[in-house]
């Protein structure tokens, strides 16, 4: 597989995708600044709470509109950006408000809408909202044309899948006008629906409280002007995702699970026919192959040349372990390799230092955009 | 711990469902009927045991020690027939398709009614049927951000449904969690930069926004010190003498693995420093796959 500059080519949009604590945040962060110095204007977005893209690109905050990083700070790691890097975090709540004044019909309508307590909790609380909202902003960025790449580190859910199912899940819930007729259990709607309905409903009642129950009717109700821009907005978030042009990396690392977790997300993708460029494994043991020589004469080797058998003892056996750990890491690779039905991996080695600052962030950016063959002559320096 | 209910937390990757799991072993071995519960319907904990999917039951690892996987659709179902008692009416209603929107459409409601199965699950006199005693519940919690909201779900409910049975109800749960006598949170941690403000960001908000007891914070996957730093030097010396060849690659693991052990050491000092609960280490683990056997290797280091 080429390097992620050549995956990237041509290319409006970078998805970073993949469970939690696999490296997503970097990865991104490090591919913005690879195709920044390669001229591009680009854009790194991140809804990651925990500001670590802001600290591993030296800024001190990050806000919800983008800022641009000091190119000086690249040149004391020897990167030049040619063109230029930008960054922004993503506060979910204030793109959900903007969005709801978008799309209201009126002021009126705005104000019920952001002074619902329903939708107070939704906006920052329902399950898929800020995935969808790190969509919309994604949309909203894209259409300005401001940016030449716009590479977005999804949020670090769990289910890494939860935000292709966004967009539907919310307005499917938004859509949700069409209850309001059953919120007056009395009316004709009731008598149409059948008892069955009003059972339900009363029953829902019970169970969580007239005023809940009334807070939500009053939440559609005040959405329902709405819906239809939501919707045809939706609809247009997802064709954007599905563009030829748009581009979604799977980020992992190399243990069975992540891999277990990239294979699922690899078989959605394709499932949603969005256009996957590659995987990129963090994190992973370089192996020594050639190297698999016998324990026994490797620490009589070493006990040679360092002239203490204690140490050379130790030293053969943390490279043992070092070693099992690298079989695993291919093993595991192989493995999503065949899955993926992909020749290559983008592999990037578990560096010696943990990656959280600028000059880490440069390290991995080597790897992301040397080719093949340099990759492994660079891993090949470590063990 | 003498708690009856502990949540495990962190950052996504830091190996939860492990310690959890040891845990859970720890507190089996000690003659504790133990259950672990898993609330992502992922079954991590299963893949630990190998053990086929477990579900939504109640089912044995090992002596002592239950497993179950809290769908919350399930708990639901649950809920609503120990509320309503008469099957046919229970069934009846799930079949509503106004009932189950409006289920889905509550804010929050997946996540209570999760809640209210793990406290199903601490009670002694259990209603549901062939429900066994616990002495100790394990929470596998989700991770940090969506961790902190979960354990909130309780009392931002009870906020939005002002009166019924279900606000007295996620009163309830709230107590149970701020109940910090029987209820803990364990927070895991990683020696490395980010997981470490993380952790500390995470045991602060826990404390102070939750008003939950954060009991411990286990510093996991630590390196083992297996080579001074004059060692290290002479290692370096090798690593850089020896182009190519097993004896160059393996003092170039042996740098490795001491600048790490390093850095980690440095990191596990800053996180002592930044918080006030113990914070207590656990081994790295060079196994390849973490299975029973790692499992059981860390619930020895628990004790």
């Amino acid at each position: 597989m080429a390097a992620v500059g050549e995956i990237l080519d041509g290319k409006d949009i970078c998805i970073c995708a993949g469970s939690g604590g696999v490296g997503k945040t970097t990865t991104s962060a490090a591919i913005a600044v690879g195709m920044a110095a390669r001229g591009l204007k680009v854009c790194v977005l991140t809804i990651d709470p925990a500001k670590r893209l802001a600290d591993s690109l030296g800024l001190k905050e990050l806000g919800n509109e983008a800022r641009q990083v000091d190119p000086e700070l690249f040149d004391a790691q020897g990167i030049e950006i040619k063109g230029e890097l930008w960054a922004m975090m993503l506060d979910a709540k204030a793109t959900f408000d903007e969005l709801v004044a978008r799309q209201a019909p009126d002021e009126e309508a705005r104000d019920r809408v952001l002074g619902n307590r329903i939708y107070q909790q939704i906006s920052n609380a329902l399950a898929g909202s800020q995935e969808y909202m790190a969509m919309e902003k994604l949309f909203e960025l894209h259409t300005e044309g401001r940016f030449d790449l716009l590479v977005l580190d999804t949020p670090p859910t769990r289910n890494a899948l939860d935000f292709l199912d966004a967009p539907r899940r919310l307005t499917q819930f938004i859509e949700g006008r069409s209850l309001r007729v059953f919120m007056r259990p009395t009316g004709l709607a009731a008598k149409v629906a059948g008892r069955g309905a009003s059972v339900a409903l009363s029953v829902f009642k019970r169970i969580v409280g007239f005023d809940l129950l009334a807070d939500l009717a009053e939440f559609f109700n005040a959405f329902s002007g709405m819906v239809d821009g939501f919707q045809a907005r939706a609809k247009r978030v997802n064709s954007l995702l599905a563009d030829p042009r748009t581009c979604f990396l799977v980020v992992c690392g190399p243990q069975g699970e992540p891999v277990d977790e990239a294979v699922y997300f690899h078989r959605k993708l394709v499932e949603a026919k969005l256009p996957f460029g590659g995987v990129i494994v963090n994190k992973v043991h370089y192996p020594a192959e050639q190297l698999r020589g016998d324990g026994e004469d490797l620490e009589s080797a070493l006990a040679e040349k360092l002239g203490e058998d204690d140490l050379a003892g130790r030293a053969a056996g943390n490279f043992a372990d070092y070693q099992a750990l690298a079989e695993r890491d291919a093993r595991n690779i192989e493995r999503l390799a065949k899955e993926l039905r992909t020749s290559g991996v983008i592999r990037v080695p578990y560096l010696d230092e943990d990656v959280h600052d600028l000059s880490g962030l440069t390290e991995i950016n080597r790897y992301l955009f040397a080719s093949n063959e340099e990759r492994e002559a660079i891993a090949a320096g470590r063990a | 711990m003498d708690k009856r209910l502990v949540f495990v937390t962190g950052k996504g990757g830091v190996g939860k469902t492990t310690v959890a799991v040891a845990l859970g072993m720890r507190a089996a071995a000690e003659g504790k009927r133990t259950i672990v519960c898993e609330v992502s319907a992922q079954e991590n904990a299963s893949r630990i045991f190998e053990h086929t999917e477990v579900g939504f039951h109640e089912v044995e690892m090992a002596d002592n020690l239950w497993s179950i996987s809290i769908d919350p659709d399930e708990s639901m179902r649950e809920y609503v027939l120990l509320q309503l008692k008469v099957r046919a009416m229970r069934d009846m209603l799930f079949r509503s398709r106004i009932f189950n929107y409006l289920a889905a459409a509550t804010p929050g409601l997946k996540e209570l009614v999760t809640i209210g199965k793990i406290w199903e699950l601490t009670q002694t006199d259990r209603k549901v049927k062939r429900g066994r005693e616990y002495d100790l519940v394990i929470v596998d919690a989700p991770a940090t951000g969506h961790g902190i909201g979960f354990l909130q779900t309780p009392r931002t409910f009870a906020a939005i449904a002002r009166v019924g049975p279900i606000h007295s109800q996620a009163q309830q749960l709230d107590r149970l969690i701020t109940d910090q006598k029987h209820t803990g949170v364990a927070i895991v941690a990683l020696p490395e930069e980010m997981p470490v403000n993380e952790s500390a960001a995470l045991e602060h908000d826990l404390r102070e926004d939750v008003g939950v007891a954060v009991d411990r914070i286990y510093m996991n996957g630590l390196y083992p010190e297996r080579f001074s730093n004059e060692e290290a030097e002479q290692l370096a010396e090798l690593a850089s003498a020896e182009n190519g060849g097993a004896v160059g690659a393996a003092a170039r693991a042996a740098v490795s693995e001491h600048n790490r052990a390093r850095s980690q050491r440095a990191q596990l000092a800053r996180l002592r420093r930044r918080v006030e609960t113990p914070v207590k280490t656990l081994p790295f683990l060079f196994e390849p796959e973490l299975d029973v056997e790692a499992a059981q290797q860390l619930a020895r280091r628990l004790g």
